[in-house]
C-alpha cells in the first residue's frame, strides 16, 4: 500500500512538475508589447488640409486619425494615446469655440494623457479652466506650478499607467512662459527648471514607484541650433538618465526618425516629434521580455 | 479513509505545484526592455473616417462655414504683397485700417491720436483677391491672434525707423508717416502727418504686439515711454473693417519715395 501510494506520488509530482515546467518556460518566453502612439501641435487641425493646400494637401484629420488608431488598438492590446501640447489656435474651431471640440474629439479617441503647451494659455488660464470639463484625459505638467491659479488641482506631475503588469509612467514639461506667451494669459504659473524637475520625476517614477517604462511628454522644443544654452528635448535627453522616451511638440519638427540620444548613465534615450497639424501619428512599441538571458542581450532599437 | 488520504496526497501536491508557480510567476514581475521599434504614420486621405467622429464635427463646421462664407464686402481690384518702394497695396491697406480703426479705441480711451501706424510685412498671410471680402478673408490674411499696440516714441526714434527701413529693405505696412531716400541712401523730407519729424515731441505709434515686443528687430518699440494695449486683435479691426465698408478702396500713394 505505501508502496503505491509513493509510485502515485511520484508519478502525479512529476505530471504537475512538468506542467509547471511547461507552464513556466511558457512564461519566460512571453513578451509583453507596449504601443505609445503620440501627437504634438495639432493647432485646432480638426479638419483635413484641402486639396489644393500647397504644402499639406489632403493630409491629416480627426475622423481618419481616430480610424488609424482604432485599428492599432484591434490589433494591440496595450496602448497609450499621448499628446505633447499646442491643442489650441491655429483654425476657425478655436476662435469660434474656444477648444471645447478639440477636447471633446481627443476624449472620444481615448487619448490618456496631454501635457501643455504655450499656445494653450492662448485663450488666458481662464480659457484653458473653461475647457478642463471636456477633457476625459489627464493633463500633465510637473514644472508648471498652477498652484496660485483656477487650474490649481487640474493638472498633475505625473501618472503611472499600468498595462498588463507593465509599469509605464509619464509626466509632463512645459516651455519657459516668460517672452512667449503674455503674463496676462499665465498670470501666476510658475515655471520650474525643466532639467530639475524631470530628474525628480524620474526619482520618483523609477525608484518609488518601479515603472518599467518612464516616458516624457515635453513641449520644450526639439532643439534650437542659434541659442545654444536654451533647454530642448536633445539637452534634456542627454542631462538626465531613465526617461526610456521622450515625446516632444513646439518646434513643429518632422524627424525621418525619432532620435537617440545617450544620456548621463551613457543609455539610450529615444526623443521623438511628428511635425503639427495632425498630419501623423508617431508610434513607438516597447518590447518587454520576462526572459534573463535575452535581457542580458541588451536591447535593439529598430527606427 | 484510503480515498481521503489519497486525496490528501493531491492536494498537499497541488499546494507544492502552486507555490512553484508562484514563485515563477514572481519571478517573472522583472521584465526587461529588449526592443523597441519607432516609426511615423501619416495621415492621408487613404485612411477611413471614423463615422461618430464626423458626424459630432459636422455641425460644428457647418456653422463656422456659414459664418465665415457670408459676404461682408467687396474688393475691384486685388490687392497682394508686391512691393514696390517698400510698400505693397495690402500693406497700405492694413496700415490705413489698423491706424483708422485704431484711433476710435485709442482717442476714446487715452483721448490721444495715433500718428504713425507699423505692421509687419510677414504678419500678412495672404492676399486680398478681387471680389466678394468675407470672414474667411480676414481669417486667412490674419490668421494669428495678434493684438493691437500704441506705444509713445519720441521723434529720435521715428528717425530710427526711418533708417530701419533704408537699411532691411522689407515692405512693412506704414501709415502716417513719409519720407524719401536720396541718392546716397540717406532720408529727408521725414513726416508725421504731414509735419516735420521733431527729435522731442512724442508720437504715438500703433503696431502689433508682436513687433512691441521687439519681433523683426525692430528695437525702436523697446525705447518707448509708454505703451497702450488695445486688447483689439488686428484680425477683429479688418473683420469690423470689412463690415462697415462697401467697396475697398486702398490708398496707393508715395509712402516712400526714393531718388
Amino acid at each position: 500500500m505505501k508502496r503505491r501510494d509513493f509510485i502515485e506520488k511520484t508519478a502525479a509530482s512529476t505530471a504537475m512538475l512538468g506542467l509547471g515546467l511547461s507552464l513556466s518556460s511558457f512564461k519566460t518566453v512571453e513578451v509583453t508589447k507596449i504601443t505609445i502612439l503620440h501627437t504634438n501641435d495639432v493647432h485646432s487641425h480638426i479638419d483635413p488640409f484641402p486639396a489644393d493646400d500647397p504644402r499639406n494637401a489632403n493630409m491629416g484629420g480627426v475622423a481618419r486619425r481616430a480610424s488609424l488608431i482604432e485599428k492599432i488598438r484591434k490589433e494591440d492590446t496595450n496602448v497609450l494615446l499621448l499628446d505633447a501640447g499646442d491643442i489650441f489656435q491655429g483654425t476657425p474651431y478655436f476662435n469660434y469655440y474656444g477648444g471645447e471640440l478639440e477636447f471633446k474629439l481627443m476624449s472620444m479617441m481615448q487619448y490618456d494623457a496631454s501635457t501643455i503647451g504655450n499656445h494653450d494659455f492662448d485663450n488666458g488660464i481662464e480659457g484653458l479652466y473653461a475647457q478642463m470639463p471636456h477633457a476625459k484625459f489627464e493633463f500633465l505638467s510637473a514644472n508648471y506650478d498652477f498652484k496660485n491659479t483656477m487650474m490649481d488641482g487640474l493638472v498633475k506631475p505625473y501618472k503611472v499607467f499600468n498595462k498588463n503588469g507593465i509599469k509605464v509612467g509619464v509626466f509632463g514639461i512645459g516651455i519657459e512662459l516668460d517672452g512667449l506667451v503674455d503674463k496676462k494669459m499665465y498670470k501666476e504659473t510658475v515655471y520650474n527648471n525643466p532639467v530639475e524637475t524631470a530628474q525628480e520625476m524620474v526619482r520618483i517614477l523609477k525608484k518609488e514607484q518601479k515603472c518599467d517604462l518612464v516616458v516624457c511628454l515635453s513641449h520644450l522644443g526639439y532643439n534650437y541650433k542659434n541659442e545654444p544654452n536654451k533647454i530642448c528635448d536633445l539637452k534634456l535627453a542627454a542631462l538626465t538618465e531613465d526617461i526610456d522616451l521622450i515625446i516632444g511638440g513646439h518646434t513643429h519638427t518632422f524627424l525621418d526618425k525619432p532620435t537617440i540620444v545617450k544620456n548621463i548613465s551613457g543609455n539610450d534615450v529615444l526623443v521623438n516629434q511628428v511635425g503639427c497639424y495632425g498630419i501623423n501619428l508617431g508610434r513607438i512599441d516597447f518590447y518587454f521580455d520576462s526572459n534573463k538571458r535575452k535581457a542580458s542581450e541588451g536591447k535593439s532599437i529598430v527606427v | 479513509m484510503v480515498n481521503l488520504k489519497k486525496y490528501n496526497d493531491v492536494f498537499k501536491l497541488f499546494v507544492i505545484f502552486l507555490t512553484f508557480f508562484f514563485f515563477l510567476s514572481c519571478s517573472n514581475k522583472v521584465v526587461h526592455l529588449t526592443k523597441i521599434e519607432g516609426k511615423q504614420i501619416p495621415i492621408t486621405e487613404k485612411e477611413n473616417q471614423v463615422a461618430e467622429i464626423e458626424n459630432f464635427i459636422k455641425p460644428f463646421r457647418e456653422h463656422i462655414n456659414k459664418d465665415l462664407d457670408s459676404v461682408l464686402s467687396y474688393c475691384p481690384i486685388t490687392l497682394d504683397k508686391m512691393a514696390k518702394n517698400s510698400q505693397t497695396t495690402i500693406g497700405n491697406l492694413m496700415a490705413d485700417v489698423t491706424l483708422k480703426r485704431g484711433n476710435i479705441v485709442f482717442k476714446t480711451r487715452e483721448n490721444k491720436t495715433i500718428d504713425i501706424c507699423l505692421l509687419n510685412h510677414g504678419g500678412i498671410r495672404a492676399i486680398l483677391p478681387k471680389g466678394n471680402v468675407t470672414t474667411r478673408t480676414a481669417f486667412e490674411i490674419m490668421p494669428f491672434e495678434n493684438t493691437m499696440v500704441v506705444i509713445a516714441l519720441k521723434g529720435e526714434q521715428i528717425l530710427e525707423m526711418v533708417d530701419y527701413f533704408i537699411r532691411e529693405k522689407q515692405p512693412h505696412p506704414l501709415a502716417g508717416l513719409t519720407f524719401t531716400i536720396d541718392k546716397n541712401k540717406l532720408p529727408k523730407n521725414i513726416l508725421v502727418q504731414g509735419k516735420t519729424v521733431e527729435k522731442d515731441e512724442v508720437y504715438y505709434v500703433g503696431t502689433n504686439d508682436y513687433l512691441a515686443n521687439g519681433g523683426d528687430s525692430m528695437n525702436f518699440f523697446k525705447k518707448g515711454t509708454a505703451t497702450y494695449d488695445l486688447n483689439y486683435k488686428l484680425r477683429n479691426i479688418l473683420i469690423d473693417y470689412f463690415k462697415e465698408t462697401d467697396t475697398i478702396r486702398s490708398t496707393q500713394d508715395n509712402r516712400i519715395t526714393v531718388e
